[in-house]
C-alpha cells in the first residue's frame, strides 16, 4: 500500500497521436456526488471512435460511477448529480435539454448482472427496436437475427426464440443483453464488469465479442481484471480514489507506466 | 482445553425441552383449526347437493338453495375487485416506482398500514355514512364499495412488495436501451411482477368473500332473490348469519352448507395463489 505518494493527477495523452483519432466523448473537468460525498474528482478525459477504453483502479475508485455519468444512469436516483462537461459528438449530455431515452439509445449499457427482461429471446431483443422504430415483422426479424450474429449467440438460440430469456445459461444471458444492446443501434457500448460473474469460457466469448464490436461501436469497459483490459484495451484510465491518475494507449500504461501508483497497482502491490 | 460435556448436554437438554414446547404449541393451535374445518364438514356436508347452486334461498319451513346469496356475492366481489384493484396497484406503483425517497409516501404507507387492520365494520359504518344515508336506502353498490374499500390496502402492499422484489438492476437495463420510466413499469416490473400481484388480488378476493359485518350496513340482504344492485342484495355471509341466528332447521341447516361453500372457496383461492406465487421450476 503505497499511497503516500499520490500526487496532482494529469492526463498523460496516448502514445498513438490522437489527432489522427476522432473524439466520440470528450470528459471536462467532471465532478460527481452523491449526496455530499464527491466520487469523481476534476475528470478529463477523452474516448476514441471505434476504439476500447478500460477503466481500472482498485473497488471504490469512481470507475463504475464514471461509466453511469456516461448514459446519465445516476439521473434514476435522487441526490445524485454531476458537474462538468460531457460531450458526445460535440453536445453536452449532461445539460437539462438532453433527452435521457434518446441518449441511452444512442449509448447502450451491459451490466456486470446479465439482466435479461422476464420475456421471450425474441421479445427481449424486438423490445427495444420497436421502441424508436417501426418496422414490418419480416423486417424485425431480419434485426433480432443480426443482433443475435453479432452477439455470438444466433446458432445457440435459434430454435427456441420462444423460450424464456431467463432459461438461457449466465454466459449466454449475457450475450443476449449484448444483442439487446446492439440491436437498438446504440454508437457506444458501456460495458461495466461484464464478464466478472461469468465462467472462463463465457468470458472468452464476451472478449472476442468485444473485439468485433469495436469495428462499429466506441466501447468502454470496466473491469476489475487487468489481463482483460490488458487484453481488450486500445486505451486504459488507471483511476484512485475518485481521480484520474493515469490514461494513456493500454500497452504504453501497462508495460511503462508513468505514475508510480499505476506501476503499484498493474503489479498488484495494492488494491 | 477439555471440553465440558456437562455444559453441551445441559445445552441439549434445553433444546429439547423448547422443541416439545413449541411442538406443542402448533398442535394445539392447528388442533383448533382442524376442528373447525371438521364441524363445517360434519355440518355442512349433508346439506350440499345441487339444490344448494340451482334453488332460491327458501322461507321459514321448506326447503330451498342459496343461488341468490351465492350469485350476489359473486357480483359483490367482482366488482369490489374491479373498484379495489387498480386504486391499489396504481397506488402501489407510486410507493414502490415513483415515491420511494419522498415523504409524502412514508405517509401513504403508513395510513395503508392502518386500513388494512380496520376494522372491517368501520369501514361498513362509513360507506353507510356515504352511501346508504344519502340515498336513503340499502344498496349493491354500497356493499360493493364497502369491500372495494377492504380490497384496496391488501391489493396495494403486495403490488408495493412484489415490485420492490424487482431488483434495480432490471430497472436500470431498461432503462439502458431508452426505455422512458412509464414503458419500464408496464412493460418490465409488472410482468416480473406478475405472479406476486396476482396472488396479492386473490389473498383480497379471499378477504373479502367471507366479510359480514361491512355488507350488514350496506348490502343488507333479500329475501326475494333480487339482482338489482340499487337495492339491498343478498350475500353469502349476511344470509349464514341470519340464518344460523334463526330458529328453524332449515335454514339452520342451510347456514351450516353455506359456511362449508365459502371456506372451501376460499381454501381454493389460497391454494391457488400459492400456486401461482410458487417459484416456477423451469421456466
Amino acid at each position: 500500500m503505497n499511497v503516500a505518494a499520490m500526487s496532482v493527477p494529469s492526463v498523460v495523452h496516448a502514445a498513438a497521436d490522437p489527432a489522427e483519432l476522432e473524439d466520440k466523448v470528450i470528459i471536462r473537468d467532471l465532478n460527481f456526488y452523491y449526496g455530499d460525498a464527491q466520487a469523481l474528482k476534476n475528470i478529463s478525459l477523452s474516448l476514441l471512435s471505434n476504439k476500447t477504453t478500460a477503466f481500472i483502479g482498485p473497488s471504490g475508485c469512481g470507475k463504475s460511477t464514471l461509466l453511469r455519468v456516461l448514459n446519465r444512469m445516476y439521473d434514476l436516483y435522487p441526490n445524485q448529480r454531476a458537474e462538468g462537461e460531457v460531450l458526445l459528438d460535440g453536445e453536452d449530455i449532461l445539460s437539462a435539454a438532453q433527452d435521457v431515452n434518446l441518449l441511452r439509445a444512442r449509448i447502450g449499457m451491459v451490466f456486470q448482472k446479465p439482466t435479461p427482461f422476464p420475456m421471450s429471446i425474441y421479445e427481449n431483443i424486438g423490445f427495444g427496436i420497436r421502441l424508436y422504430e417501426k418496422l414490418p415483422k419480416s423486417e424485425l426479424d431480419d434485426r433480432v437475427e443480426h443482433a443475435l450474429r453479432r452477439a455470438a449467440l444466433w446458432e445457440e438460440v435459434k430454435d427456441k426464440l420462444s423460450q424464456s430469456g431467463l432459461s438461457l445459461s449466465g454466459g449466454q444471458q449475457q450475450r443476449l443483453c449484448i444483442a439487446r444492446t446492439v440491436a437498438v443501434k446504440p454508437e457506444v457500448i458501456l460495458l461495466d464488469e461484464p464478464a466478472s460473474a461469468l465462467d472462463p469460457i463465457s468470458t472468452a466469448k464476451i472478449e472476442e465479442l468485444i473485439d468485433e464490436l469495436k469495428r462499429d461501436y466506441t466501447i468502454v469497459i470496466v473491469t476489475h481484471n487487468m489481463q482483460q483490459a490488458a487484453r481488450v484495451s486500445d486505451f486504459t484510465a488507471f483511476m484512485y480514489l475518485g481521480e484520474l491518475i493515469e490514461f494513456g494507449a493500454t500497452n504504453r500504461v501497462f508495460t511503462n507506466p508513468a505514475k508510480r501508483q499505476t506501476q503499484d497497482y498493474i503489479t498488484g502491490r495494492f488494491g | 482445553m477439555a471440553r465440558s460435556t456437562s455444559l453441551y448436554s445441559a445445552r441439549q437438554r434445553r433444546s429439547r425441552v423448547a422443541m416439545v414446547l413449541s411442538l406443542v404449541a402448533t398442535l394445539f393451535g392447528l388442533g383448533w383449526l382442524v376442528l373447525i374445518l371438521g364441524v363445517l364438514v360434519y355440518k355442512g356436508f349433508g346439506g350440499l347437493s345441487l339444490k344448494v347452486f340451482t334453488e332460491m334461498t327458501p322461507p321459514p319451513g321448506s326447503d330451498g338453495g342459496l343461488l341468490n346469496p351465492i350469485i350476489g356475492s359473486l357480483i359483490l366481489t367482482a366488482l369490489a375487485v374491479v373498484i379495489g384493484t387498480p386504486i391499489g396497484i396504481l397506488a402501489g406503483t407510486y410507493l414502490a416506482e415513483y415515491g420511494r425517497h419522498e415523504r409524502l409516501a412514508s405517509a401513504v404507507r403508513f395510513i395503508n398500514d392502518i386500513l388494512l387492520s380496520a376494522p372491517s365494520i368501520v369501514i361498513g359504518l362509513f360507506v353507510y355514512e356515504i352511501m346508504v344515508a344519502p340515498m336513503g336506502h340499502f344498496s349493491g353498490w354500497a356493499g360493493a364499495v364497502a369491500l372495494g374499500v377492504i380490497v384496496i390496502p391488501v391489493v396495494l402492499r403486495t403490488t408495493e412488495d412484489m415490485l420492490r422484489l424487482v431488483p434495480d438492476t432490471l430497472r436500470e437495463a431498461a432503462a439502458s436501451i431508452g426505455l422512458p420510466r412509464s414503458l419500464m413499469i408496464t412493460r418490465i416490473a409488472y410482468r416480473a411482477a406478475s405472479a406476486g400481484m396476482l396472488t396479492g388480488v386473490l389473498l383480497a378476493v379471499a378477504r373479502i368473500s367471507g366479510e359480514t359485518a361491512p355488507l350488514l350496513f350496506t348490502a343488507l340482504n333479500n329475501q326475494f332473490g333480487s339482482m338489482n344492485m340499487n337495492g339491498p342484495i343478498a350475500s353469502l355471509p349476511v344470509v349464514i348469519f341470519q340464518f344460523a341466528l334463526s330458529p328453524y332447521a332449515e335454514w339452520q341447516k342451510l347456514a351450516w352448507t353455506g359456511a362449508l361453500v365459502i371456506t372451501m372457496t376460499v381454501l381454493a383461492l389460497s391454494i391457488v395463489a400459492r400456486l401461482i406465487a410458487a417459484p416456477r421450476k423451469s421456466s
